[in-house]
């Protein structure tokens, strides 16, 4: 297969009429047009992504991730290692770790995919993004950076 | 001596619903089974009334994710009765593909991700996958082929916004629609290769005496449309719901349970049901594989849902190619004019869990005055409890680890709406 022929491309991923769960479009909106940098926007469903992502390399996600942290934490998942997954399934979606595992189990992960996630603050219908999660927006962007940026030095 | 175990599961973000099991024993008797739904009361009903009679499919799509077509139907259907209009021909085809879009994403996201580990044996689809990736990867691209169906006509898959009273905003071309074929025969002929390997499986021995309950038509399997009808001979039209069951309160859960008003029995709707009591609707490969499968005229096994479910994909594949051959030109109008007129109307479709009913009052303005909404999860409580009961009292010598084990597995049988009461199951066993 053409891995990594189509470049980066960044995920977001969440529902953004669900107050933080929308970190995830609005990290995808503030990098949409960056030359050389393919992003899409998903809810998380693990056949879409992994055909989003086929032939990209790396591959970057981003997500509200809930872990108990103050809002605005920031983590960094590298799928290299097994993601930590809290349960399994419910009848209503697949949460990201279990989508990329399953990816793992079907040999369709990239070789390079990192998760980005913030914890939030507030996840009510209808809601913003929460202050605490806006004054991260930045960083989380520059962090995203970084790991572009490094993925790049190696492969040339 | 009094014992008391607790056994937990944690819970997890992303969850779209809350809920856990109670069972108390006394020697060697099952006292009690309650299969508690503390998901929030969301109140739908209530804050429907004084909105326009048009808002109620996009507002009552909210209430799940996972079959919202179910409650914009059903929404669209009551407010098409208050107000006399009959919609048919193509829309009406369009609806019923739309719907078999949603049964293909809803039971194949359950047959494969939730349920299937179970009987392969595994404790997640996860898992399963690295033995058996072909299995797991035709099923995302089967459930796939159900969202691609509800993007095109709903406009989107999760709360699609193009069905609306009378019709649809927009209706596909020729051409778009004749788009899904190739994925379509595709996802028939996997799903028949699916049924057929379901059937070689082992399923554990549950026999029930079931009240199924489901839509009946005279001339097709009953998805968008048809009469209330039951194992005991119900023949009764929509509009006699009410009558027909009784919805009460009970206080371990926050959904309303349901029985028969006559007899105060409880009733059991969904795939078993719609299955039984259309037996010889099925479409043609469907009925081939069922008859394979040596489910018989019923099947009273909650544990073999998950074939008959396969065979409700296979079904809904055929109709779907029917009905995507069948589409040559658009319709003139994407929908039927609709006039406010007060009243009462009535309306009910099968969700993949089952009958999802709703009635609405509206004034001449055309304004909500009164709503009730009932979904198939809510009404099949009281049945799944009594399967608990049965299954916890054959296994009471098991340790409590095995048999939450055990009833997680029961439960993912009905494939129930609140999510997470069947695999973030909190199970309290309190033996005396």
């Amino acid at each position: 297969m053409d891995r990594a022929d189509k470049g980066p491309l960044v995920i977001g991923i969440g529902n953004p009429w669900r107050g933080d769960d929308g970190i995830g479009h609005a990290v995808v909106d503030a990098l949409e047009g960056t030359p050389g940098l393919a992003t899409a926007k998903s809810h998380g469903e693990p056949a879409e992504l992994m055909e989003l992502w086929q032939g990209h390399e790396p591959v970057i996600l981003v997500d509200a991730i809930v872990t108990g942290a103050a809002p605005g934490t920031l983590h960094r998942l590298d799928a290299r290692e097994p993601l930590p997954r809290g349960a399994r399934y419910s009848s209503h979606g697949i949460g990201l770790a279990e989508a990329v595992e399953l990816a793992r189990s079907l040999g369709e992960l990239p070789d390079h995919l990192i998760v980005h996630g913030i914890e939030p603050a507030r996840l009510e219908d209808g809601a913003d993004l929460s202050p605490a999660v806006l004054d991260v927006l930045d960083q989380t962007i520059r962090r995203i950076g970084r790991d572009l940026a490094a993925s790049t030095t190696k492969a040339g | 001596m009094s014992e008391t175990r607790t056994i937990e599961v944690d819970y997890l973000a992303r969850v779209e619903g809350e809920g856990a099991m109670y069972v108390r024993t006394e020697g060697d008797r099952v006292e009690e089974v309650k299969l508690s739904i503390f998901e929030a009361p969301r109140f739908f009903e209530g804050f429907l009334r004084g909105r326009d009679f048009r808002e109620a499919p996009d507002i009552t799509a909210r209430i799940c994710g996972i079959c919202p077509i179910a409650y914009q139907m059903g929404a669209s259907l009551a407010m098409e009765d208050v107000c006399r209009v009959t919609v048919d021909g193509v829309l009406q085809d369009l609806r019923r593909l739309a719907y078999c879009g949603e049964w293909i994403e809803s039971h194949a996201l359950h047959v494969f991700m939730l349920h299937l580990p179970d009987f392969l044996g595994y404790p997640d689809a996860v898992t399963a996958a690295k033995d058996h990736p072909d299995m797991v990867r035709n099923g995302l691209r089967i459930k796939k082929i159900g969202n691609a169906i509800l993007r095109l006509l709903g406009g989107r898959e999760i709360h699609p916004v193009n069905l609306r009273v009378g019709g649809f905003y927009r209706t596909p071309t020729p051409a778009e629609v004749a788009g899904l074929r190739e994925e379509l025969a595709w996802g028939l002929e996997a799903s028949c290769e699916v049924a057929e390997f379901l059937a070689t499986l082992d399923y554990p021995n549950l026999e029930r005496d079931y009240e199924f309950v489901s839509l009946v038509h005279p001339d097709e399997y009953p998805i968008t449309h048809g009469r209330l009808g039951s194992g005991s001979g119900l023949d009764a039209a929509i509009r006699d719901y009410d009558d027909v069951f009784t919805e009460e309160h009970v206080a371990h859960s926050n959904a309303l349970h349901s029985h028969r008003s006559d007899s105060g029995e409880p009733v059991f709707m969904g795939p078993l049901a719609r299955f039984a009591l259309n037996r010889e609707r099925l479409t043609p490969r469907a009925a081939e594989l069922a008859e394979r499968a040596g489910l018989g005229a019923a099947c009273r096994n909650p544990f073999r849902s998950i074939q008959v479910r396969m065979i409700e994909i296979v079904l809904a594949f055929e109709e779907a190619l029917r009905l995507v051959d069948g589409y040559r030109a658009a319709p003139t109008e994407p929908a039927l004019p609709v006039t406010p007129r007060a009243g009462t109307g009535f309306g009910a479709t099968e969700a993949p869990r089952g009958i999802c009913y709703h009635r609405y009052s509206i004034d001449d303005a055309g304004l909500i005055t009164d709503a009730k909404i009932v979904p198939p999860t809510s009404v099949n409580q009281p049945t799944i409890e009594a399967d608990l009961r049965e299954l916890v009292q054959t296994h009471l010598d098991l340790p409590d680890d095995e048999l939450r084990h055990h009833c997680e597995v029961a439960i993912r049988n009905y494939d129930p709406c609140i999510s997470c009461a069947t695999h973030f199951l909190d199970l309290t066993v309190d033996r005396q």
